[in-house]
């Protein structure tokens, strides 16, 4: 997993409350076994018309969005089926922050399982930078580290974030990695449960 | 500070698999890990590179269900025309041989919807976490059991460790008093408690179900109710396990037996909320009032009652909210203030997760039986397993749905998804009795609308949208 410390990007503004992972990635593009190329994916409906042609006002297919790395979002962003593909189809898009007043449960924690910070700002905030992203500038900068987002204007917000999640995020620690530190405490639970709890254990 | 309250029944379970706690986060045990086709293959491959191995391959089931067709699975996975699907399936195949794991392949009498499977197989029980790659695992909450979605990291993490690193959720109790009016069962239960709170209403919750309602459903409308959990925002929901759950349990394949089964239902008894217990957050619902249900929008919580309308973007006061009620009606084909009964359907699907055993299937065979569905309506069942198949069969009832013109298929997720062949084309109506009316769910630019069984196979036959309960009067008086 890639470390996120401090994101430099340009932000593009998406508002469309309830943005689901169907949206994000069409199930029809979740029949692969890697984890690369999703990118094409991403929000296939809202980028392409029926015969696979680029809808030029789609806000993504915009030639000053090109290359954005932040999403702004409205509420209850990544909501539907757990498809990990949602963040990875971000993130190979180049998009490794989304900005919303809320998200889905499955979909925050995705995010964190693969290094794509998503950031909660109250409504007004959000109602800014949308505003600021759909001006001519566009470059919004993320801190994790002081846990600030900063709007095209200067305007400095400042987000909460989880201590634990935040210390991973800024190392790109391996959650497997971490939870094997405890692998006696693992070993121990399993013996006393299949003293405890016989009928769990199947032959 | 306040006094010491007794415990939830989510505390509970939550307590009994606690490993460890490392930097604020809870390390959980997974006693039961169920892995289908599509949000496995990455994580097996990770596991690969860094040569990690299974740690307990006999708590891990799997099935092939996302993407299999539903007809022809004899053939085998070799003659899945979809090349993708054909490769994902042949992974798994792979994985599960290379890594030890019970696998019910395609064509499996076993095999079917995850969900579907693990309760039929009595695998899964009360009282145990259960996790997979898949957000309606909260269908299992039906048994008492802690049972959530995973991404799949997570499901590589829990392949390597049989844990999950999570933190606790908030507690909310929903209680569904009375008993509900004929014609209105679990599904509408389900939309009900949606509408009620949002699709984000139950974010950061898990959803307990308390109340006579619900107490008076059978396992199968228990699934149903747990299913749709994760449509109003709460990953888990839970019903404390009973006489209907230890009855539905006895003799299943991996049920415990003889001496181990006295000793697991003196311990699922114990699994109930305490009296005392403080719900964070509790919500009541009369079941009496409620009626059957459709879904009108593009979400979950866009229900209404099948004898109202769709609504007016005019009578919501916040300007997004405005344009959201106009969007979905423009994707639905739907006027402001339309009744609902005049919307005319193309497609019906019974089937999914949701709405595909054997209760199920009898419900709406109940409706179906004796009657055709209109010309204009292509109709399928499709169960969610191969035993509930068999069973359907024994009892005739894919006789009834064939001579009044559904088609009898395969088990799958199919239609739910549209990952597989069955799938609505752009514009197509379908009474579904799925979970997700999300635009494109059921194929691009299809329209769904979510219904219950008895009222998918009314719609069938009325070619349109239609209340169940004028069918019922009809069946007494014929
Ligand atoms: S039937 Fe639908 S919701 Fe259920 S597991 Fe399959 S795809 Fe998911």
């Amino acid at each position: 997993m890639k470390a996120f410390t401090r994101l430099d990007a340009r932000g593009v503004p998406l508002q469309i409350a309830n943005i689901d992972t169907d949206q994000i990635i069409p199930k029809q593009f979740l029949k692969t076994v890697e984890r690369e190329g999703l990118s094409k994916g991403l929000f296939y409906d809202f980028r392409f018309d029926p015969e696979g042609k680029e809808k030029p006002d789609f806000i993504l297919n915009r030639p000053e969005y090109q290359g954005a790395g932040v999403l702004v979002a409205g509420d209850n962003f990544g909501c539907g089926s757990s498809r990990e593909h949602a963040p990875w189809a971000l993130l190979d898009f180049g998009i490794s922050c989304v900005i919303s007043t809320s998200f889905a449960d499955i979909f925050y924690n995705n995010c964190f399982q693969n290094g794509l910070l998503p950031v909660v700002l109250k409504p007004d905030e959000v109602a800014a930078l949308m505003d600021e992203a759909k001006g001519g500038n566009h470059m919004v900068s993320i801190d994790l580290e002081t846990q600030t987002v900063t709007s095209p204007s200067g305007k400095a917000f400042t987000f909460e974030i989880d201590a634990q999640r935040k210390t991973k995020m800024l190392k790109g620690l391996d959650a497997i990695g971490e939870t094997l530190t405890a692998v006696t405490n693992i070993d121990v639970y399993e013996a006393k449960r299949a003293l405890d709890q016989p009928w769990l254990e199947r032959a | 500070m306040p006094p010491m309250s007794g415990k939830t029944l989510y505390d509970k379970i939550w307590d009994a698999h606690l490993v460890a706690e490392q930097d604020g986060e809870a390390i959980l045990y997974i006693d039961l890990h169920l892995i289908h086709e599509v949000t496995t293959p990455q994580a097996f491959a990770g596991l690969r590179a860094d040569r990690r191995p299974v740690r307990r391959p006999d708590r891990t089931l799997a099935v092939a269900d996302h993407n299999i067709p539903t007809e022809g699975q004899a053939k085998g996975v070799g003659a899945v025309a979809d090349e993708e699907a054909r490769l994902q399936l042949q992974t798994l195949e792979r994985n599960v041989k290379d890594y030890g794991i019970e696998f019910f392949p395609m064509g499996d009498v076993r095999n079917g919807i995850v969900h579907v499977v693990g309760p039929e197989q009595g695998r899964t029980q009360p009282g145990m976490t259960i996790v997979c790659g898949d957000s309606h695992t909260s269908t299992h909450g039906a048994f008492g059991a802690l049972a959530h979605g995973i991404g799949t990291s997570e499901v590589e993490h829990v392949l390597a460790t049989q844990t999950l690193r999570a933190k606790k959720a908030k507690n909310m109790r929903v209680t569904l008093h009375g008993a509900p009016a004929p014609g209105v069962g679990a599904k509408d239960f389900a939309l009900a408690v949606i509408g009620e709170i949002g699709t984000a209403g139950g974010t950061g919750y898990v959803i307990e179900y308390a109340g006579e309602a619900v107490r008076a459903l059978s396992m199968e409308g228990r699934m149903t109710l747990c299913n749709l959990t994760i449509e109003g925002g709460a990953r888990a929901g839970l019903v404390a396990p009973d006489e209907t759950t230890f009855a539905y349990l006895l003799g299943r394949a991996s049920a415990p037996k003889a001496g181990a089964w006295d000793m697991a239902l003196s311990y699922w008894k114990t699994l109930v909320t305490d009296e005392d217990a403080v719900f964070d957050r509790e919500v009541v619902l009369n079941a009496a009032d409620i009626a059957p249900l459709v879904t009108w929008g593009t979400s979950p919580e866009d229900v209404v009652a099948v004898t109202g309308s769709a609504p007016n973007p005019d009578q919501f006061a916040a300007a997004d909210k405005k344009t959201a009620v106009q969007r979905a009606l423009d994707y639905m084909g739907l006027v402001p203030g339309q009744a609902m009964t005049d919307a005319k359907v193309d497609v019906v699907f019974i089937g999914s997760c949701t709405n595909s055993r054997i209760e199920d299937l009898r419900s709406a065979a109940a409706i179906v039986e004796g009657r055709k569905v209109a010309d204009h309506v292509r109709a399928l069942v499709v169960p969610g397993s191969g035993l509930v198949k068999a069973q359907a069969e024994e009892e005739g009832l894919d006789e009834i749905f064939i001579a009044a013109g559904f088609d009898w298929r395969e088990p799958g997720c199919s239609m739910c998804l549209g990952m597989n062949p069955d799938r609505l084309a752009p514009g197509e109506r379908c009474a579904s009795t799925s979970n997700r009316n999300f635009e494109g769910r059921q194929g691009r630019g299809g329209r769904t609308h979510l219904m219950s069984p008895a009222m998918a196979a009314a719609a069938a036959v009325a070619g349109h949208i239609v209340d169940v309960r004028d069918f019922l009067q009809g069946k007494s008086e014929a």
